[in-house]
């Protein structure tokens, strides 16, 4: 086939030898192994490019938003808890680490460790959503979910709280609404792209299970690899700014 | 596997000239501890006053982070200069973009500030 485009390399240029069986690693439209990974990376990115832009323009909203309602935006994110979201940033990066690794055990083609790493995937990965869902419930409890029903009583009066945060007028107050609400979208559309992660990663165990993996044919765990460890990086900037960068507002 | 060190002048069999890479446990090991360690020191550093350069801190502990990840978990310390070239684009791309819609914000009301 690369004889009749590429007569002139003939002699010295070959195909892989492989029979006339589909190798799920190289199909027939592409020349060799390395071609199609890399095609297949390239358009991965390019699916990671968009989903930068997306996420950027809530971390855009968030850098405008703070800049003209800073003090809302302090004590507001002072609200939110650093331990837990401390925890759950570490709980991510574990999450990440056993999907690195479970890359390199299909490319050492070791099924049952494969295995193991996609579940310790999943399973660091429900935990975070689990810590998630509990730091959500807190603010559902506290009314501090932007609507009708939110509460700016801790804002306006912090003392009464045992806060030690500056009183806000009611107007300043009110737009605490807006950090929860960029708080919520931002977490929110994070927590989305983790909970389609995990919908695939269960399918991905299913057919690394079956063998599927296991056999030179990477690409699917490699490329899904570079989805959750872009979701990290994701978190890896929300933490710093919803949680951390508010605790000393400055002399 | 294709042999890279053929003759091949007219990049017929390896058009992208990737080399495939396999990172080790004990790499990816050392990236996860490095992650961690910076977690930690971010969350220390939040609670030290550094006046204006606490949210510089913590962005700039958030960017090698996020450059560990992309650099080895998510290989492109080992990949072809076409992916490093587009990873590269996008966020230029994207810093772009947010340099000219702020570059708007801040000059709609200028000299009021």
């Amino acid at each position: 086939m690369i004889a009749a485009t590429h007569a002139h390399t003939h002699e010295t240029a070959q195909p892989v030898e492989h029979e006339h069986v589909a190798l799920p690693q190289l199909r027939h439209h592409f020349e060799t192994e390395e071609q199609q990974r890399e095609a297949a990376t390239f358009g991965m990115w390019l699916f990671l490019l968009t989903e930068i832009m997306f996420f950027g323009g809530l971390f855009f909203s968030y850098l405008l938003y703070r800049n003209w309602y800073y003090d809302a935006f302090v004590v507001a994110s002072n609200q939110l808890s650093v331990p837990l979201g401390g925890i759950n940033t570490a709980v991510l990066i574990t999450s990440g680490f056993f999907m690195a690794l479970g890359v390199w055990a299909a490319e050492v083609k070791k099924k049952g460790l494969l295995v193991l790493f996609l579940i310790l995937t999943i399973l660091f990965g429900c935990v975070f959503i689990g810590i998630k869902a509990d730091e959500y419930h807190e603010k559902w409890e506290k009314h501090h979910i932007p609507g009708d029903h939110f509460d700016v009583a801790e804002f306006v009066n912090p003392h009464a709280y045992g806060l030690n945060e500056k009183p806000l007028p009611p107007d300043a107050a009110n737009r605490t609404q807006i950090f929860f609400s960029l708080y919520f979208l931002m977490t929110g559309l994070h927590a989305l792209h983790m909970l389609i992660g995990l919908g695939i990663l269960f399918w991905l165990l299913w057919r690394a299970h079956r063998g599927d993996f296991s056999a030179g044919y990477v690409a699917p765990i490699e490329n899904f690899a570079l989805y959750w460890h872009f979701v990290d990086i994701v978190w890896l900037f929300l933490f710093p700014l919803l949680y951390l960068i508010n605790r000393h507002p400055g002399a | 596997m294709t042999d890279h060190h053929h003759h091949d002048p007219s990049n017929i069999t390896n058009p992208e000239h990737a080399e495939h890479h396999v990172v080790t446990p004990f790499t990816y090991g050392i990236v996860f501890g490095t992650l961690l360690i910076f977690t930690g020191l971010t969350v220390v550093a939040a609670y030290i006053d550094l006046g204006i350069f606490n949210p510089v801190v913590a962005l700039a502990i958030a960017t090698i982070k996020a450059v560990i990840v992309i650099l080895f978990f998510m290989h492109i310390k080992y990949q072809s200069k076409l992916i490093k070239m587009t990873v590269g684009a996008g966020f230029f791309t994207f810093f772009g973009l947010v340099a000219m819609t702020l570059s708007d914000y801040i000059t709609r009301a200028w000299g009021l500030w």
